[in-house]
């Protein structure tokens, strides 16, 4: 029998991998758009989870929510992307640092 | 959310202002669609309208109101009342402020007006919010469109890098600000605030839940304020963005951010505020050390300026963990007067830059005294309210939190916060040492700008000193926002 | 009515405004006009307040009018009290005020010979001085409207302010930069003062509103505090004495009188505004105000009786040996200021105020008449170079002549009577050290008359003793100067006959002044009193009278008989003298012992303790390791996104931690 807990154990494990993925990955920045959606991912996870075994239909509306802006900011993101590709032709992490200190 | 079996037409009057700012919005995009004017005029004055009128509706329906509408997912009261008027007070100044330099750098496009609106409009979101739901909606509007105005100068490596590090950890914050709501929904079976209060009053068995919720909100929130360790975008997307973003982002979204924390965590969580109050402490401490210090060795006054932002989170914070009502009432006066100077100051960097020309550099401000003897002054006024001299309204403001908060208990930290305070003096005193003491290298830049913009600015300067004065009523108005 | 107090203020900030801020678009005319226009206007306005509360057809007000802050339920406001003490007070203030702006038009008429030539300072002085004068009109009348103690510490650093850049006004002139700077120190020391017991009024009665101070101080006058450990203090004793100590600064009581005599290097209608008629008195007004506090104390009052005693016989000495026209004048204030503090001290405060009134008109005469006789000098103010002048100045004479008589208390003249109340006062008080202050108060009419008279006949009577070049363009002031001469002379002679009736014996200060049945010593004069007519009757009786006869005839012996005699007496005298030149001695005391011993402990503080212990070690180190940190933490923001996301994920998991598993 698959309990609640194997639900939010799943989610934490794929929040932990998103934020691993923010801060391990040095290279191409896309990774940083993956590693947002399975932060995205965990925490649906999450509400679907609660949400089931609570018999309460909201956290599966807020679920549809997240998907819609997770949507919306991919777009985003990828347009600030192009944006910078066009500016540095590159989109090397380890590119970003023109300011610091 | 409450079951359907009855549905009932929401009460649509009460939540009139974001209604009515929508429609606001959309009718500038289809206006400024048709328009052949190159400076985009009626977008610009259907925008500062459309503020305006809000902002009269925002007072008229909701102040001295306290009800909920949409089934409880829509609240409208009095500190709403302030920070919404307050964040569209300061739209209205950002766009007095920014028409020249955008127009100068071929950035003055409807999407300005049409992103910073929307963003408006999720700040005004997040204020009302009485709702998980509706909070995360807001921030989220909120957020995209400043992710999209930070890359607005499409031209310009360092705004797309600035906005790259801003979207990055931005989406990162508010994953853990929606992991939290997640484990709260968990523990108490609702989004609705108010529901979340009752049960967070009850808790039993799973407070160790709660609690890390709990943990993952505080920190989404945290960023949103720029509070130390959460704060590492605040320098470069002041830096990189347009100067005018950087206005919106340090000054509306900063009262949003306050109007968070209340709903969130100060309205929502408030029967655990012994346990919040530990972590904001620690947050409000770290801010008040990393950020005047730091400030010090700045030599660009935008990144100056972010810096010493953390400082003042750092007392917007103090008012807020001495909690109701003397602590919100003083972090709502610290926050709205803080950003209407900061406002000032970031209006008085536009009116210096010039086309080609970023006046972002301290050394920028030397000898302005002999080119602009009355720009050179509002700009004191600004220096030394932020520093908190009396005579100006950043002292009261000051005063009124370090009151809070020695009553709350916390006198160790007052002591730090005014020790910091002392710091801060240096790196804002310089600047008014630069403008009167300092003979500029070169000609200097020159103020520029049409005759509205300057006169905005000059009532926005004068205010500081006005309200320095007289605070009176403004401090009766924040304070009777919470009383109980 | 809250309008016309309001307005009555406001007049003449705004005409200041007007005269300093636009003063070179506006000219000395626009300057000249606007402030006159101002404060004539608040005079006209006062005066109907007055009248209107003698009459009955206006109330005594009592309100706030601006509330500046609340903070821990002590209100910080703006606010006036308006009876029949300070309508008097204000009519008086602006009377005076309007007097001496008119003056002041012709006394500065050729002020720009006052500067070096092609000085930048002088541009727009002329204007700069009417400023002056309006906004010390403002200050002072908010002074004597408070109905608080903020806006009456406010008012009175006011009134300080302008009066040390007035006395500073030619401040390319050394002496007036040393006067006015010495006049600054010795009033911040009464204010000092003054703080303190406001410090303590608010500590011990919670409020700083005068009428609930009162109340709080009626309803336990016996409450007592402890100071320097074992001694206990009642406090209204402690506060009256500390606010007493205030007044002491600003109405030069000694010891701290020394600022007045040298703030005569001001322009002359400035000694006759502030240091005689106005400001000098408001230590007058503080205490009289202060009443129902002071009634509470014995001792404070013995305190203030003392003081006044010792200040009105041993200052009117100095006046005796002085050549410098306005220094016997501004003597003669210290000496005048003492009586109005003996009043005070024992209880007759009334009396007090009576003599604060006269005194203003016949002390602005005074002043106004010297400033009339050195305007025809060429400003020169050295009376062994005048004499005779009466025959050039006859208006001039004969109005200094009725303020002189005035001064000494001729019978039936506005001095006769507040001075003769006073004495009487004193007589009939049994207040610890009224005997003392009694002989000083009488030997103290025989100096004054004698120094008066000592003036009045070595500047017009005897030989002209001026040079060749000066006598030639000897002639009589021009009419601006002569008209507030007149109009001040009325007064100076009439008002006591008209007031004393009301002021001293009846009501008029019914509702202001409070006074304890068992120390109202004017209550039992008035038992013999039977109408000013019978009061002079009754001054024939008393030794006053034939004192100051004797000092007149003394004054004409010396200086008009026998000329001869005075530097004999001198040479005599020698000691005395010398002590007298030096003042007893309080200017030696002061500027080598206080100020020479401040500046040789500041001089070891700024060498030793600031540069190297707090400068050096403390300031500069605290700067270096700030600034070492900075550069630390500077480089912790690398600009590599990684390792932003990595310090917000840090954060996160130490406050998880902390928070969640340190929890249980």
């Amino acid at each position: 029998m698959i309990g609640l807990s194997h639900y939010l154990v799943l989610g934490a494990l794929l929040f932990a991998l998103g934020m691993a993925g923010i801060f391990l990955n040095r290279k191409n920045a896309i990774v940083l758009l993956m590693s947002i959606e399975l932060i995205l991912l965990a925490v649906n996870f999450n509400f679907i989870g609660f949400s089931t075994f609570m018999g309460d239909l909201a956290g599966q509306v807020f679920v549809f929510f997240i998907l819609t802006v997770a949507a919306a900011e991919s777009a985003i993101g990828l347009a600030i992307m192009v944006a910078l590709f066009r500016n540095r032709n590159s989109i090397d992490v380890a590119d970003l640092d023109t300011m610091k200190g | 959310m409450t079951t359907a079996d009855a549905f009932e037409t929401p009460d649509l009057m009460l939540a009139l202002p974001e209604i009515w700012l929508l429609a606001m919005a959309c009718l500038v995009l289809v206006v400024d669609l048709f328009s052949k004017d190159r400076d985009h005029t009626p977008a610009f004055w259907l925008t500062q309208f459309a503020l305006v009128s809000t902002a009269v509706i925002t007072i008229n329906l909701q102040w001295g109101v306290d009800a909920t509408t949409f089934s409880g997912t829509y609240v409208a009261d009095d500190f709403g009342t302030i920070l919404k008027v307050a964040a569209l007070g300061l739209g209205f100044l950002g766009f007095a402020y920014s028409r020249d330099y955008m127009r100068d750098r071929g950035l003055l496009t409807g999407e300005f007006y049409m992103l910073s609106l929307f963003a408006m409009l999720g700040m005004l979101v997040t204020i009302s919010a009485h709702n998980l739901l509706t909070l995360y909606l807001g921030v989220e509007l909120m957020s995209l469109c400043f992710y999209a105005l930070v890359a607005m100068d499409r031209d310009s490596p360092r705004a797309s890098e600035a906005a790259m590090k801003y979207f990055v950890l931005g989406a990162l914050a508010s994953g853990m600000l929606l992991y939290g709501m997640s484990m709260l929904y968990g523990t108490t079976g609702s989004l609705d605030l108010a529901t979340i209060r009752e049960a967070a009053a009850t808790l039993e068995d799973n407070r160790i839940l709660f609690l890390f919720g709990l943990v993952f909100m505080v920190v989404g929130v945290a960023f949103k304020f720029g509070a130390v360790p959460f704060h590492m975008w605040v320098p470069d997307v002041y830096h990189g963005a347009p100067t005018p973003v950087t206005l919106m982002i340090a000054t509306a979204s900063k009262v949003a951010a306050v109007g968070l924390f209340l709903r969130l965590i100060g309205e929502g969580l408030e029967p655990l505020i012994a346990d919040w109050q530990q972590m904001i402490v620690i947050l409000a401490v770290l801010s008040l050390l990393v950020g005047n210090t730091v400030a010090l060795v700045q030599t660009n006054i935008k990144r100056m300026l972010a810096y010493s932002t953390f400082n003042h989170m750092g007392f917007i914070l103090m008012g807020l963990l001495a909690g109701a009502p003397g602590g919100y009432g003083a972090a709502v006066f610290y926050a709205v007067t803080y950003a209407m100077t900061v406002a000032a100051a970031f209006g008085v960097v536009l009116l210096l830059s010039q086309k080609n020309f970023e006046a972002d550099q301290l050394t920028d401000f030397k000898g302005l005294n002999e080119r602009s003897p009355l720009y050179a002054f509002i700009m004191l006024l600004l220096m030394i309210s932020l520093t908190g001299i009396p005579g100006t309204v950043g002292f009261y403001a000051k005063w009124l939190v370090l009151k809070a908060t020695v009553e709350a208990g916390f006198v160790w930290l007052a002591v730090l916060a005014v020790a910091g305070a002392v710091v801060g003096a240096f790196y804002y005193l310089r600047i008014v040492r630069l403008m009167y003491f300092d003979k500029p290298e070169g000609a200097g830049p020159q103020p520029s700008g049409s005759g509205g913009f300057r006169a905005v600015l000059t009532l926005n300067g004068l205010a500081v000193l006005a309200l320095g004065i007289f605070p009176g009523a403004l401090v009766a108005i924040c304070m009777a926002a919470f009383a109980p | 009515m809250k309008t016309i107090y309001l307005l009555i203020v406001l007049f003449p900030l705004v005409g200041a405004l007007i005269a300093g801020l636009l003063g070179s678009r506006i000219g000395r005319e626009g300057a000249h006009w606007v402030t006159s226009l101002s404060v004539g206007i608040s005079f006209a306005l006062s005066l109907l307040v007055l009248i209107g509360l003698m009459a009955g057809w206006v109330q005594p007000f009592n309100g706030t009018v601006y509330t500046w802050m609340v903070s821990e339920g002590i209100r910080f406001e703006v606010g006036f009290l308006v009876d029949n003490l300070s309508a008097m007070m204000m009519t008086v203030v602006t009377f005076v005020s309007l007097m001496v702006h008119v003056y002041t038009i012709g006394y500065m008429s050729h002020d720009e010979e006052n500067w070096p030539a092609g000085s930048l300072a002088g541009v727009n002085a002329y204007q700069r001085f009417f400023s002056y004068i309006a906004l010390f009109t403002f200050a002072m009348l908010m002074l004597v409207m408070s109905n608080n103690f903020l806006q009456l510490f406010f008012a009175w650093e006011a009134v300080g302010l302008v009066s040390y850049l007035l006395i500073g006004f030619w401040f390319n002139r050394p002496t007036a930069v040393f006067a006015n700077l010495k006049a600054f120190l010795v009033n911040r020391a009464g204010d000092f003062g003054l703080l303190l017991g406001i410090g303590a009024v608010l500590f011990y009665f919670g409020s700083l509103d005068y009428v609930e101070v009162f109340a709080a101080a009626e309803a336990d006058p016996d409450r007592t505090m402890s100071i320097f450990g074992g001694a206990e203090w009642k406090v209204v004793t402690v506060a009256g004495i500390l606010l007493f100590i205030g007044a002491m600064g600003k109405s030069a009581q000694a010891p701290l009188h020394v600022w007045l005599p040298d703030s005569m290097e001001g322009p002359t209608p400035i000694s006759a505004l502030i240091h005689a008629a106005t400001m000098v008195t408001a230590g007058i007004f503080l205490v009289a105000r202060m009443s129902p506090l002071y009634e509470l104390s014995e001792v404070a009052l013995s305190f203030i009786l003392v003081i006044g005693a010792f200040t009105a016989f041993f200052m009117g000495l100095i006046g005796l040996v002085q050549n410098d026209i306005k220094r016997v004048v501004a003597y003669s204030t210290l000496s005048q200021l003492g009586y109005m503090v003996v009043a005070l001290g024992v209880s007759a405060y009334a009396a007090g105020v009576f003599h604060l009134m006269t005194h203003a008109f016949f002390k602005a005469l005074l002043f106004l008449g010297a400033g009339s006789v050195i305007i025809a000098m060429h400003h020169k103010q050295d009376m062994r170079e005048m004499g005779g002048l009466k025959q050039y100045m006859p208006v001039t004479y004969w109005t200094m002549l009725l303020g002189t008589l005035a001064l000494i208390g001729f019978p039936g003249f506005s001095g006769f009577f507040s001075k003769d109340a006073i004495i009487e006062a004193v007589h009939a008080s049994d207040r610890a050290g009224a005997g003392f202050a009694y002989l000083m108060v009488l030997l103290g009419v025989f100096v004054t008359a004698l120094y008066s008279f000592r003036l009045f006949f070595m500047v017009f009577h005897g030989e002209g003793r001026m040079d060749h070049h000066t006598r030639e363009h000897l002639q009589e002031s021009p009419r601006v100067v002569t008209v507030p001469l007149i109009l001040l002379a009325v007064p100076s002679v009439l008002i006591g006959l008209f007031t004393i009736g009301p002021m001293v014996f009846g009501g008029f200060f019914d509702g202001a002044i409070f006074v304890h049945r068992a120390n109202d010593v004017l209550a039992y004069l008035g038992q013999d009193y039977t109408g000013p007519f019978g009061f002079i009757a009754h001054g024939f009786v008393t030794p006053p009278l034939y004192l100051a006869a004797a000092g007149v005839a003394t004054a004409w012996f010396l200086y008009i008989k026998r000329p001869d005699l005075p530097p004999v007496i001198q040479s005599r005298l020698r000691p005395l003298h010398a002590v007298l030149e030096n003042k007893y001695g309080f200017d030696d005391l002061y500027i080598k012992g206080v100020a020479g011993g401040s500046r040789a402990l500041g001089g070891f503080f700024s060498r030793v303790t600031d540069a190297r212990l707090i400068d050096g070690l403390l300031v500069n180190g605290t700067a270096r390791s700030i600034g070492w940190a900075a550069g630390v933490m500077r480089r912790l923001q690398t600009g590599y996104l990684y390792h932003y996301a990595f310090v917000m994920i840090i954060g996160l998991v130490v406050m998880l931690t902390w928070f969640v598993f340190g929890a249980r």
